[in-house]
């Protein structure tokens, strides 16, 4: 007990091993595509890895809190979360009046969600990890090419105040996964490594990828429109605010059963 | 030889008189616009205040008599459904949640500590890009900022001038296209000079999946925004935001100032005032004065100063003189002036010209037929109450500009609809001249009327409804008016 106490209060978090990870969990191909911008306009490949159906839920996250709780809102470090930090949840650790188990979790920070997965015995999906598996619709693995696909992305964005539908309300797409559009946006492992300033047009200067891959594919493109919304989102952001429509789900490398606590190290 | 070098006494004069008028001349010059400095950047800014902003149309009080301050400015943005017009909504991307945004009023030399707040609901990342500001991005760089999130940043303004503000986060277009945008005026040292009254008012186009009027909550369309095909072209956010009981006011004899804006994002201005011309003109928002101007042009991301005296009273139309805009996209606002008339100025039998580029027959398009197997379908009679509702949506949409929101029309323009004599007489007459419009000499309630009213090429469904409406509002004889009946008056 005391080591397991020492160990929590080292932030150190202790997978349950022995469970089986792999429920609720849909398996992604591996596959290649080129993202919008941000690295070389080659393919990116993507290796086999499970991906979460759903968004993790204010239920699951509510577990995890009574398992941790120096991730609760009163007791989580400053530096791990800014003032939003589970926002909609009172002091008492319950959600607030109006606020659905079934939602998504939001208002979590970057730190937070991180730890969550690892507690799982997973880790968050990378970003193009997240692209790949978003650029599918109900039928086509990459349907960026379909103007209906495109629309629905780009009015969801437009529309306000989707976060408190619950979870597997979209659709479902073809790799066996809801939500990617239409709920939340979510994190991803290396949500900050493009690099937006916030200008579009000194980005447009400064990143000849980004200017010759929207000129190329056309200005009529409205795919360009939508990742380039959630490059912009992701710049904004940093690992410890918590956002209002910022969610999460996890994901977890298939092939090599490579420890995730490499990465505590 | 030498005699030309001494010179003459009457020379002599001369030459004193020149030099004498070239040093009044220049102090006169000097005297003008004497500036307590050198650089802008210089003025030393006094206290901290924090700037009362205001919502369109209105417009903060001068600065003229205050010195240069640290001012504090606070902005929300917030994303939110609003009413494009009536039966109409859109999802609106706002700063403090108007379209234009708040109205910033500073003097030059002012310290600006600019706090931007995004709103926690909101789904997007926005910034700001001050035409104001004298450095890379306007603020846009410092400005960035997430849902839920705060971010400050200061400059100082350095030019006088009326300036466009907007987002300039990724997709650009798409952020000011759903009404992020606003003004900032940096007044001169002295301020503006005084007037009677002041209002704020700023362009803007739409585009939406239905076409214009199409009801229900409409999505911004992406492709129609970069063929720069706009279905509504507006003032202030919406149509009719300053037409009705929202009109301007002012008073005979009153000095109007109008900072007017346009934050596109695609198409110019030619703002115009039917019944004024604009003693003074701001061009551009800058220093250059132009006086005497009937129509100025505002390009998007620009800004101009119109100021007008009203000689007489009646209702004064603000347009994008561009006027299909005016009368099919919404690009129309008004200003009621009351007061003594001035028959010097105005006599009133000589009618205001309004331009009506389509004529009764011209307009009329061929239809397929498909379109006539469409027509000769019998339709479901709709009940009163659907009649009503549609009829008055129909209204907002079709009749309001010249008849106006209680249909008490124009004086000697547009002839009334409310308490109508000449509606009450005859509704076979009201039928065809809502399918085919009217020209020519009519009488309505003891008044003469001359004008063009254009075919409103309207469907016997859309027809019926409008003028049950009609004939059910504002004290007329209540009439129902039926498909059959309109089906019998088609030509």
């Amino acid at each position: 007990m005391f080591f397991k106490y020492v160990l929590r209060s080292l932030l150190i978090c202790i997978p349950f091993l022995a469970q089986a990870q792999m429920e609720n969990m849909a398996v992604i191909e591996k596959g290649s595509y080129v993202p919008l911008y941000g690295r070389d306009s080659v393919k990116v490949k993507i290796d086999r890895f499970a991906l979460d159906v759903y968004p993790v839920t204010n239920a699951d996250f509510k577990k995890f809190l009574k398992e941790y709780p120096e991730w609760q809102k009163d007791k989580v470090k400053a530096l791990f979360a800014d003032g939003n930090y589970l926002r909609h949840w009172d002091a008492n650790g319950s959600l607030k009046k109006g606020e659905s188990l079934k939602a998504p979790v939001t208002n979590v920070s970057y730190f937070a969600a991180k730890k969550y997965c690892e507690c799982q015995d997973k880790r968050l999906p990378t970003l193009d990890e997240w692209e790949y598996v978003a650029m599918a619709d109900e039928t086509t693995a990459d349907a960026r090419v379909k103007d209906s696909y495109n629309e629905f992305i780009l009015s969801w964005y437009e529309k306000p105040n989707s976060f408190n539908q619950e979870v597997g309300s979209t659709f479902k797409n073809y790799w066996n996964i809801y939500d990617m559009h239409g709920l939340v946006w979510e994190w991803t492992s290396d949500f900050n490594s493009v690099m937006i300033s916030g200008e579009s047009r000194r980005d447009v200067d400064q990143d000849n990828n980004l200017f010759c891959g929207s000129a190329a594919i056309g200005s009529s493109d409205l795919m360009n429109y939508a990742a380039f919304m959630r490059y912009a989102f992701r710049g904004s952001i940093k690992a410890n605010y918590g956002v209002r429509n910022l969610g999460f789900r996890c994901a977890k490398t298939i092939n090599n059963q490579t420890k995730q606590n490499d990465e505590d190290l | 030889m030498n005699q030309s070098s001494v010179p003459t006494p009457s020379k002599l004069l001369k030459g004193i008189l020149l030099s004498f008028l070239v040093i009044v001349t220049l102090a006169c010059n000097s005297d003008k616009k004497e500036k307590s400095y050198s650089d802008p950047a210089d003025i030393k800014v006094g206290m901290e205040m924090n700037a009362k902003l205001t919502a369109p149309p209105h417009v903060p009080t001068p600065t003229a008599r205050r010195s240069a301050k640290r001012l504090i400015v606070d902005m929300e943005i917030l994303e939110e459904v609003g009413t494009m017009t009536d039966g109409v909504e859109y999802v609106y991307w706002t700063f403090d949640g108007t379209v234009p945004g708040s109205f910033i009023r500073t003097k030059i030399g002012d310290e600006i500590e600019f706090h931007l707040k995004n709103h926690p609901d909101n789904k997007l990342p926005h910034n700001i890009d001050l035409h104001a500001v004298n450095g890379p991005g306007g603020g846009a760089v410092s400005s960035f900022v997430a849902p839920g999130h705060e971010t400050v940043f200061s400059f100082k303004v350095l030019n006088p001038g009326l300036y466009v503000y907007h987002c300039a986060t990724a997709p650009v277009g798409m952020h000011i296209a759903n009404g992020m945008y606003g003004l900032i005026l940096v007044e001169p040292e002295e301020g503006l000079e005084p007037v009677d009254r002041e209002y704020y008012v700023m362009q803007g186009d739409f585009y939406t999946k239905g076409d214009f009027g199409e009801p229900g909550l409409q999505a911004f369309d992406m492709k129609k925004a970069i063929e720069e095909d706009a279905d509504y072209v507006v003032f202030n956010g919406k149509v009719g935001a300053m037409t009705g009981d929202n009109a301007l006011t002012a008073k005979v004899g009153e000095t109007v100032r109008l900072f007017v804006g346009n934050g596109g994002p695609n198409l110019v201005s030619s703002f115009h005032v039917i019944g004024e011309i604009f003693d003074k003109v701001h061009m551009e928002g800058g220093s250059l004065i132009n006086e005497n101007v009937q129509t100025t042009l505002i390009p998007a991301g620009g800004a101009a100063i119109v100021e007008f005296k009203i000689d007489a009273p009646g209702e004064y139309i603000l347009v994008d003189h561009s006027i299909f805009r005016a009368f099919n996209k919404g690009a129309l606002a008004q200003i009621n002036a009351t007061g003594d008339e001035n028959k010097n100025v105005y006599a009133g039998k000589i009618q205001e010209g309004i331009y009506l580029p389509e004529g009764g027959d011209i307009q009329e398009m061929p239809i397929s037929e498909e379109e006539q197997a469409e027509n000769a379908k019998p339709v479901a009679n709709l009940t009163f109450d659907e009649k009503m509702e549609r009829g008055k949506n129909l209204y907002g949409r079709s009749c309001l500009a010249c008849h106006q929101s209680a249909g008490q029309g124009i004086a000697s323009a547009f002839p009334p609809l409310a308490k109508s004599d000449y509606l009450n007489a005859d509704v076979d007459r009201a039928i065809e001249i809502a399918l085919y419009g009217k020209t020519g000499e009519i009488t309505v309630n003891g008044e003469k009327y001359n004008s063009v009213m254009p075919s409103q090429g309207l469907s016997d469904e859309e027809a019926a409804s409008v003028l049950t409406y009609i004939y059910n509002s504002w004290d007329n004889n209540k009439t129902e008016v039926t498909q059959e009946m309109v089906k019998a008056q088609r030509r």
